[in-house]
């Protein structure tokens, strides 16, 4: 089971290599700048770290999700909504010095996630209408919705017209964990999430039934599994886990709400979910395989003045070898006479 | 020419990439296989037609080459789930995620350069005259060719298919590879006709949308194409609100094609039973012939 991830991050370094070298660069300097380099202090450590917490998070509540056959692919529009509320409830208290104002952001951020989740939640239990194409255009609509709001209602009247809210107070800010870095509380709640969501899937009912649901829906159907409260489960724990990482975003080192806010970890998450192998251990560390491959793009382009959207690159490379890899793991290859044809293994 | 019939061709333009997605995915949804990476086709048939149309000059190249990068995605994605048994919906989403990235990669060197664009002929773009006979050409091989009854019967029981010695997975692949070459050629219709230029994620969701006309179309091909025309219109609703001089913030217009994605998708399916019976029977299960 856990043979096809470690193929696939072997086949995107092998990849990558090539790739550095078509580019005309020297692929193991490349290669060095890209993995290790991005993690060789313990103030990059930290970066890694900081980067994998919203990945994780989202991943986490997706595979709960996924292992249902709940097709949550919006959790980057999910992550946005969470970010708009926390960051409303940060810029709504900005002159209320208690400690109170960070749990209220990260309930209010974690309430947003879910309730942008429910839409297709509440569409497909009540209208059919499929949760993979619903939750995906409401991405979109939540970075308008960002949008207008950083060049609307929200934006920073001192701002010199950018397209940025208030600053937050010092008390809406998440607390740093390691001293001298920039890692803070928000790996702490990702962590969490991590064991929380294998209590959930290992220990709990519901997630024993959301599994059967996965495994053998007709099965599940016969033992009196509710299908709706399968595909409202797995979008609530989804879209709370993708509200909360929001939060973490704009209540860490960015510290505002700006129009942009993630470089796509909703979508990241996707593949962190699979290749974790949809189990919150495996999670754990494909999100810091995920952080990497982030961290290394940057490096790259800054040291290399290689193109940072070899990340996405290899995002895609790594899943789709992923898929692949599964096949050879599951199946054996016979070669009869004539044709080769794949056979299930005994 | 009068502002109707002006509205007319721009409604036409702006539905044309999702006619081209859209039958392609039809078609292939038709065989039974589920292809979510329309998205990722698109953008990667995009940014293929407008580097090769901006290195040779020759936009017609350009269309050629979208096609052929479409499919090429396609064929990985046809490898890995028809031959290789990978789900297909994970499959699906992997390859837009991958062409999301690739295009963008492979695009960087050519995000402000400048090409000839396709000149419309009498008015029409010949690319819009070509997606409306790839229309005709569905519908006449879907419903009145021997063929296109054999690619419906795949995708309806391709254990049946199989039992009187169809190629099943042979006719999968072809369906796939032509869903592809579709996507591309929807791709290359944007960055050489519609917006020519090459921008990162230039299709903003179009693919996806693609996905859900087939859905709204019930699977028929003369819905697909009303469902890419009235799309069509309502992304023009955003420029048009802007030369009459409509006060309202850009985003709120940006919304509407996805607001309205999600209304008419709850819509169409609110009717379990409609879309059951419709749908091809066999629409995203892996088939094998050794069983």
């Amino acid at each position: 089971m856990w043979l096809s991830p470690i193929v696939a991050t072997g086949a995107v370094i092998v990849i990558g290599l090539v790739v550095f070298a078509f580019m005309g660069k020297n692929p193991w300097l490349a290669t060095y700048t890209f993995f290790i380099d991005p993690i060789d202090t313990s103030y990059d450590v930290g970066e890694l770290l900081l980067k994998a917490s919203p990945i994780m998070l989202c991943a986490v509540g997706l595979a709960v999700g996924y292992r249902a056959n709940v097709w949550n692919i919006g959790a980057e529009g999910q992550l946005i909504v969470g970010a708009i509320c926390g960051g409303g409830a940060a810029l709504a208290f900005q002159e209320v010095d208690t400690r109170w104002v960070l749990p209220v952001m990260l309930i209010a951020g974690m309430l947003g996630g879910m309730a942008w989740a429910a839409i297709p939640a509440f569409l497909r239990t009540r209208f059919n209408a499929n949760e993979i194409l619903v939750s995906l255009m409401l991405v979109y609509v939540a970075s308008l919705v960002l949008s207008l709001l950083v060049h609307g209602a929200w934006r920073d009247p001192e701002g010199f017209n950018f397209p940025q809210s208030k600053m937050f107070a010092e008390h809406a800010l998440l607390p740093i964990l390691v001293p001298e870095t920039r890692l803070h509380v928000g790996f702490l709640m990702a962590v969490l999430a991590v064991a929380a969501g294998w209590l959930f899937m290992r220990k709990s009912l519901p997630g024993f039934q959301m599994r059967v649901a996965g495994l053998a829906p007709a099965a599940a159907n016969y033992a009196g599994i509710s299908s709706k409260r399968t595909v409202w489960m797995g979008l609530m724990i989804g879209g709370a886990c993708a509200g909360l990482a929001g939060v973490g975003e704009v209540a860490g080192p960015v510290g505002q709400l700006l129009p942009i806010i993630s470089p796509g970890y909703g979508f990241a998450a996707i593949i962190v979910a699979f290749v974790g192998r949809l189990h919150p251990v495996g999670i754990f560390f494909a999100s810091l395989l995920m952080s990497l491959l982030y961290l290394g793009g940057e490096a790259a382009q800054m040291k290399l003045a290689l193109p940072s959207a070899v990340t996405g690159l290899f995002q895609g490379t790594l899943l789709l070898f992923l898929l692949a890899a599964d096949v050879f793991i599951h199946y054996r290859l016979r070669l009869v006479r004539a044709p080769a044809t794949v056979t299930r293994a005994a | 020419m009068d502002t109707a019939a002006q509205l007319v061709l721009l409604t036409l333009a702006a539905g044309t990439p999702l006619v081209f997605a859209a039958l392609g995915e039809l078609v292939t949804e038709k065989s039974g296989v589920l292809n979510l990476g329309v998205e990722g086709m698109m953008l990667v048939g995009a940014v293929f037609a407008f580097i090769v149309a901006a290195t040779t000059k020759s936009p017609w190249l350009g269309v050629l080459a979208g096609m052929c990068a479409g499919a090429g995605l396609a064929l990985l994605f046809a490898v890995v789930t028809l031959t290789l048994q990978a789900n297909q919906v994970a499959s699906g989403l992997a390859l837009s995620l991958f062409g999301v990235g690739l295009s963008a990669f492979i695009g960087l060197e050519y995000v402000s350069v400048v090409i000839e664009p396709i000149k419309p002929v009498f008015g029409v773009n010949p690319l819009v005259l070509l997606s409306l006979l790839l229309f005709a050409l569905i519908h006449w091989f879907l419903y009145k060719t021997r063929a296109g009854l054999v690619l419906r019967a795949v995708g309806e029981s391709p254990q049946s298919a199989h039992a009187i010695g169809y190629p099943v997975v042979g006719i999968r692949y072809l369906a796939v590879l032509f869903g592809g070459a579709c996507a591309g050629l929807g791709g290359a219709y944007l960055s050489l006709v519609y917006n020519p230029s090459w921008v990162e994620g230039m299709t903003a969701g179009r693919g996806w949308i693609a996905l859900a006309l087939v859905v709204f179309a019930t699977w028929k091909p003369w819905r697909v194409l009303a469902g890419a025309y009235l799309f069509g219109g309502v992304t023009l609703a955003q420029f048009q609100a802007q030369a009459l001089g409509v006060e309202i913030p850009a985003q709120y217009l940006s919304m509407l094609p996805y607001v309205a994605t999600v209304l008419v998708l709850a819509v169409i399916s609110r009717d379990a039973a409609t879309i059951k019976l419709n749908a091809p029977a066999s629409l995203g299960r892996g088939f094998h012939p050794d069983g």
